[in-house]
């Protein structure tokens, strides 16, 4: 059994003529903390939308726990216990708040598409619903309609959908995009309680909650990646200044 | 506990639904009024089959009847043999043969249709239901051609005296399949695979990353959805003792659809109240006006543009304001509404009406019965108070409205605070 949980070899991928992920190879071992950093346009979404099988890969290969996964189907990537969230909140705007909860976990519990099962005699995934809740902090609003939640609420409902299910490699796509500094922080309190145990892997262009969070930073240019090491290393590295600098984004409040 | 008195006010709910299904025909005992029963009865499962499609998982099919159909063929083949003696199957299990049908076509069709989802789902209904169509001629022996096929319902030994002759035994065989139909399908809505299907109209997307398969979760609705058109294919066979390639056509799944809507998709009953005004408007409407079509045509964009919630909107809000006990600050403003654009609505039929005389029955003379009064439609006169009317209802529509857009915003808020508080 490998060490690793995720493992990125050479991906590559083309939209016509335009190469967006150059070669990218990352290695996450278990239980590690990788945020993505990266200039605008370096293709973080594009590789998180590679891993989690929503885009197919031109070449190359990704290993989920020592398995290849490349040509699966998102759904079966998920089966295979990766999940992932989004950039732009991608939820279930006409059910409420618990209901998109229990959505998430039915699969993992193995309910699959029964329509012999009672959803409320679900002690399972009324339990594991009603826990998920409790950790996102949205007790108070369980059965308002997602879509009337703000946006604050519906980032954390976003990280709930993500961890439902119970898989142990976590994708966050800018889980903070958007909030004021509370909120953010409040965030990545969640972030960090709900991700023990589990390895995560996320896109972040706030700086604060990249130094947070991280065990590692990953810089990506280009779409390749031109460093993997601790933050400490990371922000000495010549390089990842020098691609930084270079591209008249310095890096934002390196606190 | 919450939980428990809702649990009984649903039982409640099932109870008064059965009893009214018990007690209708006592209530209508005219043998018109008992035949319509029973179209709704058949309806209604239709209707709510096919909300299982487009409120419940997001999918507009233009081709249902196909489903309902080809359910009604098999079961008036199955009777049919059944007369011959080849097979023996009882009248009481005919609707059962009809779900079974619909649910083969289903898997058979849903594996094609259901590939794809939203407009070129929609498409590739529509394509599947003209082409369903087409074969209907092509294979007389099977769908009777032109003429159909028809049946004797009275078949078999008679079972504790039931032998289906009376109008009335056909009655109580549908609402049997009609409460056992809607129990089912209602309890789909409460299962994983009901919810994951809410899902999927919501955000099929995000439904592939918490892992599922949607291209299942769509193909698994829409069989069970056939089975239950299947059984009020079977229930039409039985009543009308006849089947033709009407039955399987993209009319009949137009028709589903518009009623369905006008019920209102966002309700588990919408589809029973469309069901109710569908049949109303089609069947009794026929009898008094040959503007019933146009009626029905206007009715649904009305609805469409105005209450896409449909009639169960209405009535769910007017319940709401009932149970915050607001309904007295409404109800005056809210029948004044009603009162002055139902006087604009009578000048408008009254000229539709007026119109249709003269471009269809005007061999039989210029005048025409309009409720009780003979009206001459080529005279000044009918058409200045038609017109009078029209411009009375509403003028005085207009002037009650913003009064009763005033008070009804107020009330709502109230409504949502109360609800908040409950919350808390």
């Amino acid at each position: 059994m490998s060490s690793l949980s995720l493992e990125l070899q050479q991906v590559r991928k083309s939209f016509g003529r335009a190469e967006i992920i150059r070669g990218a190879t990352l290695q996450v071992t278990k239980g590690e903390r990788v945020a993505i950093i990266g200039p605008n346009g370096a293709g973080k979404s594009t590789l998180f939308n590679l891993i989690s099988g929503r885009f197919g890969l031109s070449s190359g290969d990704v290993l989920l726990n020592g398995n290849s996964i490349r040509g699966l189907k998102p759904f079966e990537i998920n089966r295979r216990g990766l999940s992932r969230s989004f950039q732009i909140t991608n939820i279930f705007h006409r059910l409420s708040v618990f209901e998109n909860l229990r959505c998430a976990v039915l699969w993992s519990l193995g309910y699959k598409y029964s329509f012999w099962h009672r959803l409320n005699k679900l002690k399972d995934a009324n339990e594991k619903a009603e826990q998920i809740l409790e950790q996102i902090g949205l007790k108070s609003r369980r059965d308002v309609n997602a879509g009337l939640l703000t946006y604050a609420e519906q980032r954390a409902l976003e990280i709930g959908i993500t961890i439902a299910g119970g898989a142990d490699v976590i994708l966050l796509d800018e889980p903070t995009a958007g909030m004021s500094r509370s909120e953010s922080d409040a965030a990545v309190e969640l972030i960090r309680k709900v991700t023990v145990g589990k390895t995560l892997l996320m896109v972040e262009h706030d700086m604060s909650v990249v130094f947070g969070l991280a065990d590692k930073i990953a810089v990506l240019v280009y779409g390749e990646i031109i460093a993997c090491d601790t933050p400490q290393n990371i922000r000495g590295n010549q390089k990842v200044q020098e691609a930084y600098l270079g591209n008249h984004a310095p890096m934002e409040a390196s606190a | 506990m919450a939980f428990k008195s809702s649990a009984w006010s649903r039982l409640v709910l099932w109870a008064a639904f059965a009893l009214l299904l018990i007690v209708a025909p006592l209530m209508f005992t005219k043998g018109a009024a008992l035949s319509l029963l029973c179209q709704m009865g058949t309806v209604m499962i239709f209707g709510l089959s096919y909300n299982m499609l487009l409120g419940q998982s997001g999918m507009l099919s233009f081709g249902h009847a196909v489903y309902s159909g080809l359910g009604a063929f098999i079961a008036i083949h199955a009777m049919n043999l059944t007369a011959a003696g080849t097979l023996h199957v009882p009248v009481t299990l005919i609707p059962l043969v009809g779900g079974f049908a619909g649910m083969f076509f289903g898997i058979l069709f849903g594996y094609v249709t259901t590939k794809k989802s939203g407009t070129t789902f929609a498409m590739i209904t529509l394509g599947l239901v003209e082409l369903v169509a087409a074969c209907s001629l092509m294979f007389p022996g099977f769908f009777g051609g032109e003429g159909g096929i028809s049946t004797d319902r009275v078949i078999g030994n008679a079972f504790l005296g039931i032998t289906y002759g009376p109008q009335v035994q056909v009655y109580y065989l549908i609402a049997f399949w009609l409460f056992v139909s809607t129990v089912g399908m209602y309890v789909f809505t409460q299962t994983p695979l009901g919810r994951i299907a809410n899902a999927v109209r919501d955000n099929p997307e995000r439904v592939e990353f918490v892992g599922y398969d949607t291209q299942w979760v769509r193909y698994m609705t829409l069989i069970l959805s056939a089975f239950f058109a299947g059984i009020s294919g079977g229930l039409s066979a039985i009543n009308f003792e006849i089947v033709t390639a009407e039955n399987v056509g993209a009319i009949r799944s137009g028709l589903v659809l518009l009623y369905t809507f006008i019920g209102g998709i966002g309700y588990f009953i919408g589809p029973m109240i469309g069901a109710v005004i569908g049949v109303f408007l089609t069947v009794i409407l026929s009898d008094f006006t040959k503007a019933w079509q146009f009626y029905l045509g206007v009715f649904f964009i009305f609805i469409v543009m105005y209450v896409p919630g449909g009639v169960a909107s209405i009535l769910m809000m007017q319940l709401r304001l009932l149970k915050f006990g607001k309904f007295a600050r409404v109800w005056k403003r809210l029948g004044m509404l009603c009162v002055f654009s139902l006087i604009a609505l009578t000048g408008v039929v009254a000229m539709v009406e007026m119109m249709y005389h003269r471009a269809l029955d005007s061999d039989n003379g210029p005048v025409m019965k309009l409720l009780f009064w003979d009206v001459d439609t080529q005279a000044t006169m009918p058409w200045g108070i038609a017109i009078v009317l029209l411009i009375i209802g509403a003028a005085g529509a207009r002037m009650v409205k913003p009064g009763f857009q005033r008070v009804w915003g107020d009330v709502s808020i109230e409504i949502e605070d109360a609800m908040r508080r409950a919350d808390a």
